[in-house]
């Protein structure tokens, strides 16, 4: 499409060649030349949303001031430029997570939504009484509700794969779960509290030895790591637009083809039939058969530019400078007397849970608020996980690539004030 | 860090660090539990009446620096006054934290609950600030379902 692919294309993100420039890269995000409270922002809640690049927010502003129109529907110039822009970036999509087919990529509002949709279409049709859905213990509440929900509807039985104290999965015990009654396995692919990555591969290949399929949920993976589908071998993978410094509203569920064909729709409305009558409606094919109504085509539209933007630098390299960011950080939070990581699990992406001494989670937050400092304080929608550390809350720094070794430091030096003030 | 001050007041520091009343009140006639979802405070106030007067108050729970301070001077200040002066004293903390009033000699009844006026300068504070005290009123209702800040 005309002046939306033009707008993509045309801004070549910073420090696609030769070393990893962060100082340029940050000149992509105009949100973080900003101050707060008199200090310059130091912004380290990427697990919660990530900042958006000029170009993704160019690229919206440009298709409402140039594009804007219904998609799948007219006949006129600009809805067959806004359906061209809407398509090609589920063809981004399709490419980014290397999916065979770009019908199997569906758009929905974001992980949770996507989460929903698997256990109301795939587990309302194929799962019933006495069944097993296997999760494991450090999940999202998206990834424990949705299931909880099915489970009242139709009688099936959620089990849970225990957690080491360095916050890893214990394989021992999930294939010990893996039976003759388990017929779905969801797990996410990064924790958002403790940064784990997950062995994935061997959780799909246990659970596809016995026929079951998986679903993974990339929510705070698509942001950090290279996905790719096919290798994974998994079933479905989600992940959010707004993680992945796209809009909000916006997300990402992928299906394996045959298992997609064979769902019923989650939801019913108009782009999502081929024919309707008051006796009978016929459905549309997949990926339509699960887009009821008018999408969110600047959501979409706007998580291309996001995804162009991410591969102009490459996640080999996001994911290698990351991960010197993190065992940076990692070394000199772990230095502060009082302070207590929560999630050392070898294999992490870059968030930080910790908790301190005779301080609560919450005060911290607001504490290095006051010194610019953006964390998240909470449970972290995974309230059974903050139960098996034993702690109410704790306080969480997630880096993106824009985050810097000196705001690193900046975020010690604030922590070093709430000690000083609850000393 | 002058600003931060004006939130954590030494006597609210003081609180947190060493909670008045902090304590299950064996026999008690009043008691309901508290909690806010957003951070996993959870507070349980328990009260002992006599005739409409609160002979004895304590609590129990987690929480950050200004809800357990804000639920220990709470303890302090209920003890003797009876339901109708506990609901006026809520109404007015509510005012101050909320930023509703101006100045704290508008309210003079609050005495040393004015120490969380800086609160109003942090509205998503407010919640911690008030858990106790919504905690209280269950109590003093004698509800058995469990309060929540959402």
């Amino acid at each position: 499409m005309r002046v939306v692919n033009e707008l993509t294309a045309t801004q070549t993100p910073r420090g696609s060649h030769g070393t990893f420039d962060v100082e340029r890269i940050r000149e992509d995000f105009p949100v973080l030349k900003q101050q707060v409270h008199g200090k310059p922002l130091v912004y380290l809640d990427n697990a919660a949303t990530s900042q958006k690049p000029q170009v993704v927010i160019d690229t919206i502003t440009q298709y409402y001031l140039t594009v804007n129109s219904n998609v799948h529907r007219g006949v006129h110039f600009l809805s067959e430029q806004a359906t061209q822009a809407y398509e090609g970036a589920r063809d981004k999509v399709r490419r980014f997570l290397n999916a065979p087919h770009t019908r199997e990529i569906i758009f929905v509002r974001g992980s949770t939504e996507g989460i929903n949709l698997v256990a109301q279409s795939y587990g309302r049709t194929f799962l019933k009484e006495g069944d097993e859905i296997i999760i494991s213990a450090m999940e999202h509440h998206s990834n424990i509700v949705p299931w909880q929900i099915l489970c009242e509807q139709i009688g099936a039985r959620l089990r849970v794969i225990p957690i080491n104290d360095n916050g890893e999965v214990l394989l021992d015990e999930y294939k010990k779960l893996l039976g003759e009654r388990t017929k779905l396995v969801s797990v996410v692919h990064v924790s958002n509290v403790l940064g784990t990555i997950n062995p994935v591969k061997p959780i799909i290949e246990m659970a596809h030895s016995r026929g079951v399929p998986v679903l993974l949920d990339g929510a705070q993976a698509a942001p950090h790591l290279p996905v790719d589908v096919q290798d994974l071998d998994c079933d479905f993978y989600v992940f959010s637009g707004h993680k992945l410094f796209g809009p909000t509203g916006i997300g990402v569920l992928y299906g394996k083809a045959h298992l997609l064909e064979t769902m019923p729709p989650y939801q019913g409305g108009g782009d999502m039939i081929r024919a309707v009558t008051f006796e009978k409606t016929l459905y549309n094919v997949p990926p339509y058969k699960f887009e009821a109504g008018t999408p969110h085509i600047e959501g979409v539209i706007g998580l291309g530019a996001a995804i162009d933007y991410l591969s102009g630098i490459e996640l080999e390299r996001i994911a290698a400078y990351e991960r010197e960011l993190l065992v940076y950080a990692t070394e000199v939070l772990s230095s502060i007397p009082g302070l207590r990581m929560i999630g050392t699990a070898k294999e992490k992406a870059s968030v930080l849970s910790f908790v301190l001494d005779h301080v609560h989670a919450h005060d911290i937050g607001t504490i290095l608020d006051q010194e610019g400092v953006a964390i998240r304080a909470g449970h972290h929608c995974a309230m059974p996980l903050m139960q098996r550390f034993g702690v109410p809350a704790t306080a969480r720094a997630s880096l993106a690539f824009y985050n810097t070794r000196t705001e690193i430091g900046m975020l010690v030096r604030a922590i070093y004030k709430v000690k000083e003030l609850f000393d | 860090m002058s600003d931060l001050r004006e939130l954590y007041q030494e006597i609210i520091l003081d609180h947190y660090k060493r909670p008045r009343n902090f304590r299950k009140l064996e026999g008690a006639k009043g008691e309901a539990e508290g909690y806010n979802p957003l951070c996993g405070d959870k507070v349980t106030v328990y009260l002992e009446l006599e005739d409409d007067r609160v002979r004895d108050i304590s609590f129990q729970g987690s929480g950050c620096a200004i809800s357990t301070a804000s639920a220990s001077v709470m303890t302090e200040y209920v003890k003797g006054k009876t339901r109708a002066q506990a609901e006026a004293l809520f109404e007015r903390f509510h005012d101050l934290v909320t930023g509703k009033l101006q100045t704290t000699p508008d309210a003079p009844e609050l005495g040393k609950l004015a120490v969380f006026s800086g609160v109003s300068e942090y509205p998503v504070r407010v919640k911690c600030a008030t858990l106790a005290w919504h905690t209280l009123r269950a109590a003093l209702e004698g509800g058995e379902e469990a309060i929540s800040t959402e």
